[in-house]
């Protein structure tokens, strides 16, 4: 992965695998302190301490097409490169939260990426089932958004209409705090 | 805090409204992205938001945009597949944003394959 926006949609592509219905996404830049941290929490099935105890490992998947798991695991590599920690939280039937934790002006972090086009992905192909919650702060600046709201006040079951599209884009690019 | 522009959503609000009906019903295609981690590494998103750019460009509302996880065939990544109402699926592989808008364009839009870039036509089954 090139950069941590592709590893936070791989993350939520497994929320999404999990069957959740609400994700929330949560970045905070504190440059002054030198912290970056990541979580994406979501109400998906969840996992038990057997497979949480796994989850890390590369050959273990709960997936059926291929015999390795590589999201969660790349993850854990890009964290330990920038000296960081992962921590993930998870119980059956609750859901599950990833929380990174690294050092911002670690020479070996990845750059945050294009986190426009990573919620672009997901609002696009996935709000009409799932409600996107996104809050990204950076040194006081902040910009937050859900989809459920979005949603109720055009009164749509679907965020994928080419004019509320090239709203949200635009939207997102001029909010997304620099 | 920064908040996106109700105002804004306001006026799309009608433009929407009117097209809603369309895209609420039958879809016309549907592309579906694989998005497992092989298929993000190898450039999905980009295909993905490739497709979301020209379905605004062209104003495109019977057509949806869909993601699937890993299709079992990493080392062919970006894949794609494309299913028109009442014809096989057919499934894309090897996929840049320029090869998808030719796709979009010629498969999607007029109905004709694009055979330089298709894997297979058609769906696997399992025995």
């Amino acid at each position: 992965m090139q950069d941590l926006s592709l590893h936070i949609l791989d993350i939520v592509e497994n929320s999404i695998d999990a069957g959740a219905t609400k994700i929330e996404i949560m970045i905070n830049e504190a440059v002054a302190k030198n912290l970056l941290e990541i979580s994406i929490k979501d109400n998906g099935k969840g996992m038990g301490a057997k497979t949480i105890k796994k989850i890390l490992d590369p050959f273990y998947t709960t997936k059926t097409v291929r015999r390795v798991g590589l999201g969660l695991s790349l993850f854990a590599q890009t964290v330990r490169e920038a000296q960081g920690k992962l921590k993930i939280i998870s119980k059956p039937n609750k859901g599950t939260m990833v929380k990174a934790q690294m050092s911002y002006n670690h020479i070996d972090r990845k750059p945050l990426g294009n986190m426009c086009d990573t919620l672009m992905a997901l609002i696009g192909t996935r709000s009409e089932d799932i409600d996107f919650f996104y809050h990204h702060k950076k040194d006081g600046k902040e910009f937050s958004f859900s989809t459920k709201e979005i949603r109720r006040y055009l009164g749509l079951r679907q965020l994928n209409h080419p004019e509320v599209l090239k709203f949200l884009r635009k939207e997102i690019k001029r909010c997304m705090p620099r | 805090m920064k908040k996106l522009k109700i105002g804004d959503l306001e006026k799309i609000r009608e433009k929407v409204a009117k097209t809603r009906v369309l895209r609420e019903g039958k879809a016309r295609a549907r592309v579906t992205v694989h998005m497992g981690t092989c298929g993000i590494a190898a450039g999905a998103r980009d295909i993905l938001t490739t497709l979301m750019s020209e379905i605004e460009k062209k104003k495109v509302t019977d057509v949806i945009i869909t993601t699937s996880g890993c299709a079992g065939l990493c080392s062919r990544e970006p894949m794609a597949t494309v299913e028109l109402v009442d014809k096989p699926p057919v499934k894309y592989v090897d996929l840049t944003p320029e090869k998808i808008k030719k796709i979009f364009a010629e498969h999607v839009l007029k109905g004709n394959i694009v055979k330089e870039y298709a894997l297979a036509v058609g769906s696997e089954t399992t025995h």
